[in-house]
């Protein structure tokens, strides 16, 4: 019998974005498949956040498809990707600094919001549901993510890596299908790096959610992911496992030369 | 003929505000706050030169150069006391602080027995007289202000383009942590930055009352420079004298073609317009955020 | 101290969770009802404006404190409120219907001086706001036939099918549930989606669209909301002054809603209070003080100048979070006592980056 493999969750084809004179991608082609694990590796301005930004709409792509679930993504504005079920944290944290911890995660679910501005105004029961339902799922990921101590904390004080935590915590609130974590170790100590792969695996195999990430720890990727992609000046080097792609020469020698291993990216625990 | 005339009085208020709005410009390319009290430095210029002309009888010229000079060192010393201290607050709390020093400069000069609640009248040795140029009959007033402005925006671009000073003033504007990291001493050029606004201010105010008087409100005027910056989009000195330029002449001409109450609002509905066609104004710079 | 036992998430939901609180509030709103038959007229009046003014300031805290959108021309709605009340009330509308009708048309002018928000950020919406604000405040004075121009506008009582409300206390009781009820909707909002959506939009704009919240509509309804709120402020202040002209709704005007959010407290509700009475007060402090001030300074009119433009440098200078702030270090002393430590509600001190691409 033939069964069919299930189609790709993301599907990217030939994207490319040119900003001025700059390709800063160009022709990236790759598909993730549910439940997968992605990586994109590259050295710093390779484009990998770029991609990023061009799959959550900030960017417009010069040329390309994005398929997200079938649905093209290319020309929907940046407010949509959410409710497809798209979540994402940024590079340099962009949480929102004057709120606690609770308010940027009950912002996360804002796309299941089932009250409107009169409803607000006037608290109706529909308002009141609507509270405690994102209420019940920020606290879920609080337990998840260890942060009931930080719960009613104001953001802007908190320490460097709680602050991280929280960005993947506000978008997990969303309940997406696809996260998509920007660097989510940088700045992180051994033994937050440590908890962070235990999370991405538990969001992973327990939520059932797709992670695309882009990272530079490669310790952290080959245990996590299950394909990786590597991608030089804007452009895919190669697609495979994280074994495949650290011994691919073409990678090795985009990351240091032509002799070498890629031990030195490695972190020594 | 009376077209002509309108237009040159139209220019000559347009360099005033374009002066005003260069000290807007200034202060903001260099420590990213608007100052709305730019208008009241003028007017404090304006008044300083009629003290020392009334009360200290000094010649005209020395009076003026003693209220520019005095104005730095005011500009410098508010910049010292109140915006020191409050670098780095969101742009909102700032503004309403300029508004502040506004309140209290108006409030202080109207303190002043005389020229605090009269309105005055400075006198300039060129005041009254009439130039002819090619058959038409221009004040002088007005051309004294249109060759003082053109000199003074010359000088200001060159300070910002050929100097280190000026290059460094655009570093402390971009980021200030790094600026300071470099070496470069951030508080003491934001002193320079103040001083050196208030003198373009003082010397705006004395060019603007031999023609509409000397008196605690003549600020006002300076909430026009606000449109003349739009227009040129913050950030960019030679915007600032198109914007005060095409304000004070779009200002006139409407005051002769349109009906009453249009010369009022000609200048913000020219904002409303930019906004539409042009938001970063003409020279403006793309705002955003790298994310 | 106190502590509270909560037992489950409604528990958070409530406004009032110290049983204390509910008495405060309580014995608040008793005072405040029972006003007209304690106080003078000349009080009564005045507490009248403060409560007007702290309904205007929650509006213009709605759009600068929670939005995070500057607004220089709020008096604007003002204008609009006032005046679209005199006029319905001069044509026999019930006053309901013409305050709800106040409130709507400043909703649409709201809807319109918010374009530019869609557009432009910082200090470039700022000045379009202020250029809106003085074009009202021109055709509110050229459009004669409807508004009487500069030689101002008479205004009628409030009706409602055959009861009058004239006297001291009917205008009043209008006065204070209008405030109640705008209060209790601000305080509503704060604590739902809608409010949510506001802090997200004022704090990270990128990231409040990664959620899903779309920018453009939350900006033009939080525009919208706060026209609504300052147009019915509006409408208030037509009864209480019972004449209206133009330059009274100009730029002075923005400037006092301005100086009541920030020197009351950006960001709060209780700063919107805190203002208003500030605002009301401080003429009357002023004028007291005067008779013990010699004469070169107290006898000037630029007293009043200098005392608002001292109180707002002093207030950025020193306490940002307004008399709001304030208040909330007493509550904390008090709370703590005597375990107080200095430095429990300090500053944060922040560097300037430029948000200029380059």
């Amino acid at each position: 019998m033939h069964s069919q493999a299930p189609a790709p969750l993301l599907q990217v084809e030939g994207l490319t974005v040119r900003f001025g004179g700059v390709l800063a991608v160009n022709k990236v082609s790759f598909a993730i498949d549910r439940g997968e694990v992605f990586s994109l590796i590259g050295q710093n301005g390779a484009g990998k956040t770029t991609v990023f930004n061009l799959i959550s709409r900030i960017y417009d792509a010069t040329a390309g498809e994005i398929r997200f679930a079938g649905q093209r993504l290319t020309t929907m504005p940046a407010h949509a990707i959410a409710r497809l079920g798209i979540a994402r944290t940024f590079q340099n944290i962009e949480l929102f600094e004057n709120a606690t911890v609770l308010d940027n995660l009950l912002i996360g679910a804002h796309v299941h919001r089932t009250s409107g501005l009169l409803g607000d105004l006037l608290f109706l029961p529909g308002s009141r549901r609507n509270e405690l339902h994102a209420r019940e799922r920020a606290e879920d990921v609080i337990e998840l993510l260890d942060l009931a101590r930080h719960r009613h904390s104001r953001v802007a004080g908190l320490p460097y890596g709680v602050r991280k935590i929280v960005e993947i915590g506000r978008a997990l609130c969303s309940k997406p299908q696809l996260l998509l974590l920007d660097e989510p170790s940088s700045g992180l100590n051994l033994e937050e790096t440590e908890d962070l792969a235990w999370w991405i695996q538990d969001i992973n195999r327990h939520l059932g959610i797709t992670i695309l990430m882009v990272e530079h720890d490669m310790t952290l990727v080959s245990r996590v992911s299950d394909r990786v992609l590597a991608m030089n000046q804007g452009e895919v080097l190669t697609i495979g496992t994280p074994e495949e792609v650290q011994n691919h020469p073409d990678v090795i020698e985009a990351y240091l030369g032509n002799d070498d291993d890629l031990s030195g990216l490695r972190r020594h625990p | 003929m009376d077209v002509v005339q309108v237009m040159f009085s139209g220019l000559a208020v347009g360099c005033v505000y374009a002066l005003i709005a260069f000290g807007f410009v200034l202060i903001y390319k260099a420590t990213e706050i608007v100052n709305f009290a730019q208008g009241e430095l003028m007017m404090m210029g304006a008044i300083g030169g009629v003290i020392l002309m009334q009360w200290l009888h000094l010649p005209f010229l020395w009076a003026a150069l003693c209220a520019v000079l005095l104005m730095a060192g005011l500009g410098a010393l508010v910049e010292r006391l109140t915006i020191r201290p409050v670098l780095g607050r969101p742009q909102f709390t700032v503004v309403m602080l300029t508004i502040g020093l506004g309140y209290l400069a108006r409030g202080v000069v109207t303190m002043i027995p005389g020229v605090g609640t009269d309105t005055t009248v400075l006198e300039a040795p060129y005041r009254g007289t009439v130039w002819e140029i090619g058959g038409v009959m221009l004040g002088a007033e007005h051309g004294i202000i249109i060759l003082v402005s053109a000199a003074l925006a010359i000088a200001l671009y060159a300070l910002f383009h050929f100097t280190l000073i000026g290059i460094a003033m655009q570093a402390t504007s971009q980021n200030q942590i790094a600026a300071y990291y470099m070496g470069i001493p951030v508080r003491r050029l934001n002193g320079v930055v103040w001083a050196l606004s208030a003198a373009v201010a003082a010397i705006a105010g004395l060019l603007l009352a031999p023609v509409t008087f000397v008196h605690a409100n003549m600020g006002l005027i300076g909430l026009k420079a606000f449109p003349a910056a739009i227009i040129g989009g913050f950030g960019s000195l030679p915007g600032a004298v198109v914007g005060g330029l095409t304000i004070g002449l779009v200002e006139s001409l409407a005051g002769f073609y349109l009906p009453e109450g249009f010369k009022d609002v000609a200048a913000y509905v020219v904002i409303l317009v930019m906004l539409v066609i042009r938001p970063r104004g003409f020279f403006g710079r793309k705002q955003g955020k790298k994310v | 101290m106190r502590y509270l036992l909560k037992t489950s998430y409604a528990d958070d939901l409530r406004l009032l969770p110290h049983a204390r609180q509910k008495v405060w509030y309580a014995l608040l709103l008793a005072a405040l009802v029972a006003a007209p038959w304690l106080l003078s007229p000349y009080w009564l009046s005045q507490i009248g404006f403060i409560l007007i003014y702290s309904i205007a300031g929650l509006g213009l805290m709605v759009l600068a404190g929670f939005a995070g959108l500057m607004s220089l021309g709020h008096a604007a709605f003002l204008g609009v409120g006032a005046y679209t009340q005199a006029i319905l009330t001069d044509h026999g509308w019930p006053f309901p219907a013409a305050m709800a009708a106040a409130a709507l048309i400043s909703a649409a002018v709201g809807v319109v001086v918010g374009l530019p928000a869609l557009r432009v950020k910082g200090i470039y919406l700022a000045i379009a706001t202020l250029a809106f604000g003085f074009i009202v405040e021109e055709v509110l004075t050229r459009w004669e036939s409807v508004t009487g121009g500069n030689g101002g506008l008479l205004v009628g009582s409030p009706e409602a099918f055959g009861w009058r409300l004239a006297g001291n206390g009917a205008l009043y009781w209008l006065a204070l549930a209008t405030c109640v009820t705008v209060t209790l909707a601000v305080v509503n909002l704060l604590r739902t989606a809608s409010g949510r959506s506001f802090l997200a939009v004022r704090d990270s704009e990128i990231s409040a669209e990664s959620m899903g919240i779309n920018l453009a509509r939350t900006k033009t309804t939080a525009f919208a909301l706060s026209a609504a709120i300052v147009g019915l402020a509006g409408a208030l202040y037509a009864h209480q002054l019972s004449y209206l002209s133009p330059e009274q709704f100009g730029f002075a005007q923005s400037l006092d809603l301005l100086l009541l959010v920030v020197v009351g407290g950006l960001g709060s509700v209780r700063g919107a209070f805190l203002g208003a009475i500030f605002l009301i007060s401080a003429p009357q402090l002023i004028a007291l003080a005067k008779d013990a001030l010699p004469a070169s300074i107290g006898q000037t009119p630029g007293l009043q100048l200098v005392v608002y433009g001292a109180v707002l440098v002093l207030v950025v200078m020193f306490e940002p979070a307004g008399l709001n702030g304030i208040w909330l270090r007493l509550r904390t002393y008090g709370e703590h006592f005597p375990l107080y430590r200095r430095g429990m509600m300090r500053l944060q001190r922040s560097y300037q980056k430029s948000e200029q691409l380059h």
